[in-house]
């Protein structure tokens, strides 16, 4: 687990809202301009800070959505009684101006060099990393093989559905539907298990990295069930709600 | 000048209900958050040791039977997770870090705690010493959980809580400050929730 990032100081800026793109029912997608953002690795995280009229302040973490090299976005998901989330996915419009800094993590990240077998498992929300290394493979020309393994509610709350269909060139995508599933569904229902994860997951001979994020029952029933099927610890990344790429 | 949030009014009832006792930056959950970087390691107790290291040598090991068996406190703290969530008044038991380096009768100027799974972290001895820091292996009257840390933990909760390194297996003695896993990816070396010391520069 030997680390390898540069330390520097990370300086709050002004960053504007371009542009706002409902991505689902409670689910928006918000691409920010900021003067001076030194780029990021696909997997890092940002952090916003609101500012109201009387000086209160309210921080949050959010993983970028966008490959290195796109302009930045998050994705951020409304939890009915968050304090920043409802603000940024209902009141927030383009010419909006917010503080940001970042970019931050350096362990739950993918490089384009980076060849080896990658299993991506997302739970809900824990997508938008993910989409990051998606998309950054697909720009770099990268060949490593992806399988993707995306636990949501039901298709209407699939984020980036047209994009992730879209997929093609060694990228295979698996959706496990736990609560909702249309007429003639023949995938996955419910809850991914063990054996539904040995589907899906590469074997561990084949030297794979996993990268899992989600809510915390997910990531972890993946991660116990990866290391079941022989990865080691340092071959599964994880990364929950209420901290992305971070302690 | 931070700009106003237009339409941003912001919550606040945190530090209203508890004033003085939640850091800046940060809400209240009553929930336990899990965050870690990995998989969780589940470490039989039978298997289990915790042992002071200075320069390579073990100065100074002990069972989990030896370690249950040392005098043990119970202390109501409030933690502060660098992604922003504080829990007050959390009830944890563990043997205090003062206890152990004693017995292990070593002198040193910082630590790095060392975990399953690979996990380490550094602190100075000064913020593990005199009743700041504990090896904790129960939470709220029961053991402590795997996903949070169990069966035992270091609980450092004047700092972040990335410093109450999960899974710990010992304490290794260093005379310079050594960066530990997350402080080696930009996070803070010391980590004062007071002063929102989240990442380097802060």
């Amino acid at each position: 687990m030997a680390g390898t990032a540069v330390r520097r100081r990370l300086t709050w800026q002004v960053a504007t809202v371009v542009a706002v793109n409902d991505e689902t029912a409670t689910v928006r997608t918000i691409e920010l301009a900021a003067a001076d953002w030194a780029g990021h690795r696909a997997g890092q995280h940002l952090d916003v800070r609101l500012t109201a009229e009387d000086g209160y302040t309210a921080e949050r973490s959010y993983s970028i959505a966008s490959a290195p090299g796109e302009p930045v976005t998050i994705t951020v998901q409304r939890l009915d009684d968050g304090e920043v989330s409802p603000y940024l996915t209902t009141e927030l419009r383009a010419g909006d101006e917010l503080e940001m800094r970042g970019p931050i993590g350096g362990y739950f990240v993918w490089d384009a060099d980076h060849t080896s077998p990658l299993l991506l498992a997302a739970g809900g929300s824990g997508i938008v990393p993910l989409r990051s290394i998606l998309r950054h493979r697909a720009r770099s020309g990268a060949t490593a093989p992806v399988r993707l393994l995306y636990s949501v509610r039901s298709l209407p709350d699939v984020i980036y559905r047209t994009e992730i269909d879209g997929l093609a060139d060694g990228v295979s995508v698996t959706y496990a539907l736990t609560r909702q599933q249309p007429p003639g569904w023949t995938g996955h229902r419910g809850r991914v298990d063990a054996g539904q994860l040995e589907d899906v997951a590469w074997p561990a001979g084949r030297d794979p990295v996993a990268y899992v994020c989600g809510p915390t029952a997910f990531v972890e029933t993946i991660a116990e069930g990866l290391v079941g099927l022989g990865y080691l610890p340092h071959q599964v990344k994880t990364e929950r709600f209420g901290g992305p790429g971070g302690p | 000048m931070s700009p106003v949030s237009r339409g941003f009014h912001g919550r606040r009832s945190d530090e209203a209900a508890a004033p003085g006792r939640v850091p800046p930056g940060q809400y209240v959950t009553h929930d336990f958050p899990v965050l870690s970087a990995g998989p969780t390691p589940h470490v039989p107790t039978g298997a289990w040791t915790f042992s002071i290291r200075k320069a390579g040598a073990v100065l100074k090991s002990w069972t989990w039977q030896e370690m249950r068996a040392l005098p043990a406190d119970t202390v109501t703290v409030d933690v502060h997770c660098v992604t922003r969530w504080s829990k007050l008044d959390t009830r944890w038991e563990g043997v205090s870090v003062d206890t152990l380096l004693e017995q292990a009768g070593a002198e040193a100027a910082y630590v790095l705690a060392f975990s399953d799974g690979g996990y380490t972290t550094n602190l100075p001895i000064a913020d593990v010493t005199g009743g700041q820091a504990w090896v904790a292996f129960g939470y709220e009257g029961g053991p402590l959980e795997p996903e949070h840390g169990g069966p035992a933990r270091l609980l450092v909760p004047h700092l972040y809580f990335w410093k109450s390194a999960k899974w710990v297996r010992g304490l290794e003695l260093l005379e310079r400050d050594e960066p530990g896993f997350w402080e080696t990816y930009g996070y803070h070396m010391y980590g004062d929730p007071w002063r929102e010391q989240r990442y380097a520069g802060d």
